[in-house]
């Protein structure tokens, strides 16, 4: 068994994951309309090629990868394209984006589609352009573009990857119940990754808190040829967080500012393995995903097969939503998940909870007080930063400051705020200013070039006022000099002289005649 | 000499004092002149808290006149495209009390981006001509458009129109320039005593 | 339908702040019960009159600060303080003393700063620093322990309280009194020689410095503060004094056990030095802290002017917390010079 490292800090919430009964798939049926939002991912927008009115099959694309980090989005299901417009999206926001509805026809037709024969022959190009079509994005919650991260192969020496069954937030058991219902695709996807990638090592990481997935995951990985280690480690969260779980099982730190890659590590989560070898071995592009819909205000929580778009209202009808009990949706983990204001929004590729709470269960936070500088929080953070010195940095708005404390690397996990005996919401503070940096330093930038260009312009200015003051002085001097030199040759005096004798010479004539 | 000096301590402590001024006032001088700095380097520094708008909303043609007058003893608060956060930044760096906002030279607002209705647009340049930045791109006769990106918002463009073609837009919005908000605090900070808040 | 938008984490730990008040008044009841056994009821009426009056002054403080004194007071902090103030003050002091102190503890100690969170220096020691100062002859009659001399009961402690003229104590000076006040004796001889020194430290004192470590030892393994500064602070003195004790001679400061259970040691290390509102942030600026007060309350006690000199040190050191912070941040994640790095 390889060696397990420790992380600083970490915290122990209640675990509630036999809630959703992990291990266990529920069909979430197809809803009357999806809502296919046009950004699921990290990057630019996909870029439409239906329109409204279009019929389409199920698998059919919907709108291609625009650029290099981006991906395509294809239909869940048939139907007809209804409306494309902003809609609610579950952001953070509450704002709308764009957004493509499509109207189920109920057949649940689909394209035909096919994939490699034997994906150990195939290039790992050819395999990076099969998971980029299927429309392939991290679905562990960030969404960055798989095949953009599979890439990396070609920037930097890479030797281990990790699939991240951690699944340490409290209440989502989506990872669990894949591990458990399909570990051999989990396995066959890893080995289809670490192919592309061109690594030996494979680590499938699992927390002893999942000891059925633990069992399934190993039993498949020997059958699988023995090239997978499963490794287990004890459960705190924020465990699962990449950088963290590197730190846990190679003892290495991702460098500040840096990349798994550049420690030669790739991290993938065990839904984005099992979509990778679907669209590597199936030719299938990625239309639907596990959800955990959990929650005591829900008469029947589980795990869920929805199709992507499929809105949450109809997912709470599924599971039994009891809204008296509750007064807070949210859009992933009770530790980093944010709150929605409306059920209408739908689900998406980095959809892996919706976490339905009565009130005893998560109770509306009263309102914070002073912070009582217990350091708490510090011992509680995984990156080892200073929470409370951020937060009073984050308060006075001082940049530099924030900047010396390394606020950059905060993980925005939330351990933070849920230690704070003075209930500071600590994690709100730090992501304020971050968002705060970042527009600062934009403006700065704008504010330059608006510099820059001004003085560029007066400048400009300038010169044509001294060249046009050279060339008034130089046509004066020229004059001048011609005044000077000689009456005679002044054409002026000389075209005077011409036009007097001409007049004097027309009276002549009219005297004489 | 030295008897005179013993005799009377005061001379002694005159010449003490003379000595060292002199000598320090050596020490000044030598350093006044060796390590000089040439013009202002409080203007630029001022210069760089500024928004660069160069809307002359301040009562100045621009920024760095604006700057220069500030480093010369101008009060802080004129400017309404830096707001608030400007007046606090160029508190903190010339140590002075920060002011509110002067109202006489106009109100904090929204960040906007000149938009030019192309239909209507005749060709007369007045626009381009007013533009601090050079954000208008066109000719005479030839159509005029603001390069978005590059204008700043100071509004200097719409008086000169002579058909009144260009409308200010609000620059920000969409879901990729939201930000999230610092949590508010719980209670009015701004009041330390009862008798503050009255009057608030 | 409409939900609340609030932001993440949407769970919490069941610790609050009134918790960690309530569990460190929780811990100093050991240390009052040994000290009310050996010196009488005084302390606890102390407790009580102060406690009395310093939730009254923190409710008058915060309605003029325009702080809903409701939810704030029940944070327990100010009892906090005015229990350890007292704890530290005489028994039978007079009331005048008491309230004093309290005022300099809650007013000038907190709420001149800001309130709970903001105060830079730890207010009870505000307080006692205060009362030294100012009142230094009632500060240093300590009442005899039992066994060398009368206890009063409870009568008499409300007359030594609020009729303190009428009040005729038996007062004894405590051993640290006496080790400073050491003339030529070898320790040994002034251990047997004089009966206030007890089997180590000090009749009375010994047991309540043991009472108020078991109650820090408590404090520490729930979690309340870390083990940081207070094993610093002792192992300090410590070390100060096995450097000191120069073979027990008659210029010996004292053993190392002497040092730790005589006097407010245990009391200032598990207490007062744990303070997390004046103390330093990080666990390395923790032992640094703690260190520099043992080094201190050493010095102060062998060859300053007072007997005990917790307060000061503390006091001290609060002013540098700040600057220990700056400079003991723990290597962030990420930040760790690696071999092969080109920085």
């Amino acid at each position: 068994m390889n060696t397990i490292f420790k992380i600083h800090g970490g915290i122990h919430p209640d675990e509630e994951k036999q809630l959703s009964n992990p291990g266990t798939v529920l069909d979430a049926g197809v809803p009357p309309s999806l809502i296919l939002p046009l950004s699921q991912h990290i990057g630019k927008p996909s870029s439409l090629c239906v329109a409204p009115g279009d019929y389409v099959l199920g698998g059919q694309l919907l709108a291609e990868a625009d650029g290099m980090v981006s991906v395509p989005l294809h239909a869940p299901t048939s139907g007809t394209v209804v409306a494309i417009e902003p809609m609610p999206v579950p952001h953070p926001s509450a704002m709308n984006n764009l957004c493509l509805e499509l109207e189920c026809d109920g057949e649940d037709h689909w394209i035909e589609y096919a994939g490699c024969e034997d994906w150990r022959v195939e290039t790992p190009d050819t395999l990076i352009s099969c998971i980029r079509a299927a429309g392939v994005a991290g679905m562990g919650g960030a969404g960055f573009p798989t095949a953009v991260k599979l890439m990396a192969r070609d920037r930097l020496p890479l030797q281990t990857l990790i699939i991240n069954g951690t699944e340490c937030e409290p209440y989502i058991t989506a990872d669990d119940t894949l591990m458990q219902v399909d570990a051999a695709g989990i396995v066959e996807g890893a080995q289809i990754l670490a192919h592309i990638l061109g690594v030996e090592e494979i680590l499938l990481a699992v927390e002893d808190n999942k000891p059925a997935a633990l069992d399934a995951m190993q039993k498949a990985a020997k059958a699988r040829g023995g090239d997978c280690n499963v490794m287990t480690f004890p459960t705190k969260y924020p465990s699962g967080g990449e950088k963290q779980l590197i730190e846990i099982l190679t003892g290495k730190q991702v460098p500040t500012g840096g990349l798994p890659a550049d420690l030669g590590i790739v991290c993938q989560n065990p839904g984005t393995a099992v979509a990778a070898r679907d669209a590597v071995c199936f030719g299938k592009p990625l239309t639907d995903r596990i959800v955990t819909l959990t929650g005591r205000a829900l008469a029947r929580p589980g795990n869920y097969r929805a199709r992507l778009g499929t809105p949450i209202e109809h997912l709470l009808t599924v599971a039994g939503f009891d809204p008296s009990q509750n007064r807070r949706l949210i859009h992933g983990g009770p530790m980093m998940g944010f709150a929605l204001e409306s059920s209408a929004v739908p689900i998406i590729k980095t959809t892996n909870c919706i976490l339905v709470p009565t009130e005893q269960e998560l109770p509306t936070p009263p309102d914070a007080q002073a912070c009582i500088r217990c350091g708490l929080c510090a011992e509680a953070c995984p990156a080892s930063l200073l929470p409370q010195q951020l937060y009073w940095y984050a308060r006075a708005k001082d940049q530099e400051q924030l900047e010396r404390h390394h606020l950059a690397d905060c993980i925005e996990c939330g351990a933070c705020s849920w230690v704070c005996p003075s209930h500071i919401p600590l994690v709100q503070y730090y992501r304020a200013a971050k968002g705060m940096i970042k527009e600062s330093k934009t403006e700065k930038i704008r504010s330059d070039r608006s510099r820059d260009r001004f003085e560029a312009r007066q400048e400009r200015l300038e010169r044509e006022t001294l060249a046009r003051e050279e060339q008034r002085a130089a046509r004066r001097a020229a004059a001048e000099q011609k005044a000077a030199a000689g009456g005679a040759d002044d054409p002026v005096a000389a075209a005077i002289a011409r036009a007097k004798a001409k007049k004097d010479s027309a009276g002549d004539e009219s005297a004489n005649s | 000499m030295l008897t005179l000096l013993q005799s009377y301590p005061l001379f002694a402590a005159l010449i003490a004092l003379l000595g060292l001024g002199l000598g320090f006032g050596a020490v000044l001088g030598y350093a006044s002149v060796r390590f000089r700095t040439e013009g202002n380097p409080l203007v630029d520094q001022i210069n760089q808290l500024l928004p660069q708008t160069q809307c002359g909303q301040c009562g100045h043609p621009g920024c760095k006149p604006y700057a220069t007058a500030i480093a010369e003893g101008g009060a802080i608060n004129k400017c309404p495209p830096g707001g608030q956060e400007t007046i606090d930044a160029l508190a903190d760096l010339l140590d002075v009390e920060p002011q509110a906002l002067d109202a006489e030279h106009g109100e904090e607002k929204e960040p906007n981006v000149a938009y030019i209705r192309e239909d209507e647009c005749i060709g007369c340049t007045k626009c381009i001509q007013a533009c601090p930045v050079d954000a208008i791109l066109g000719a005479a006769k030839l159509m005029h458009t603001v390069i978005a990106d590059e204008c700043t918002g100071c509004d200097l463009c719409v008086e000169p129109c002579p058909v009144d073609c260009i409308d200010m837009l609000p620059r920000k919005g969409g879901i990729e320039h939201w930000r999230w908000d610092l949590p508010e605090p719980n209670e009015n900070k701004s009041s330390i005593i009862a008798t503050d808040r009255a009057a608030a | 339908m409409s939900f609340l938008r609030i932001t993440s984490p949407h769970g919490h730990s069941p610790l609050n702040t009134a918790q960690v008040m309530q569990a460190v008044l929780l811990a100093t009841i050991p240390g009052i019960v040994v000290l009310t056994w050996f010196f009488g009821p005084g302390t606890l009426l102390n407790i009580v009159f102060g406690g009395v009056l310093a939730l009254v002054l923190e409710a008058i403080a915060l309605g003029l600060r325009d702080r809903a004194p409701q939810r704030h007071l029940k944070d327990y902090s100010v009892l906090v303080t005015s229990t350890l103030l007292c704890i530290a003050l005489p028994p039978y002091a007079p009331w005048w003393l008491i309230a004093t102190g309290i005022l300099s503890a809650v007013i000038l100690g907190k709420h001149v700063f800001g309130g709970l969170g903001y105060n830079p220096f730890n207010p009870a020691m505000v307080g006692y620093v205060v009362l030294l100062i100012s009142f230094p002859l009632q500060m240093s009659s300590w009442q005899a322990p039992r066994g060398l001399g009368e206890i009063p009961g409870v009568a008499e402690s409300l007359t030594a309280m609020f009729v303190p003229a009428s009040y005729d104590g038996v007062t004894m000076a405590t051993p640290l009194d006496l080790l400073r006040q050491n003339k030529g004796l070898l320790l040994d001889d002034l251990f047997s020689s004089t009966p206030q020194f007890g089997q180590w430290a000090g009749v009375g004192w010994e047991w309540v410095n043991i009472a108020f470590l078991a109650g820090g030892v408590w404090l520490i393994y729930r979690g309340i503060f870390t083990w940081h500064a207070p094993l610093a602070m002792l192992i300090t003195l410590g070390l100060c004094a096995a450097i000191g004790f120069d073979s027990g001679s008659s210029e010996s400061g004292g053993s190392p056990l002497f040092h730790w259970l005589s006097g407010a040691t245990m009391f200032g290390a598990f207490f007062i030095i744990t303070d997390p509102v004046s103390g330093a942030t990080s666990n390395r600026g923790r032992l640094i802290f703690g260190a520099l007060v043992g080094v201190l309350l050493y010095l102060i006690r062998v060859a300053g002017n007072y007997p005990d000199a917790l307060a000061f040190a503390v006091l001290i050191l609060n002013f540098a917390a700040p600057f220990i912070d700056q400079y003991t941040q723990p290597v962030t994640y990420g930040h760790k010079p690696t071999k092969g790095d080109d920085e």
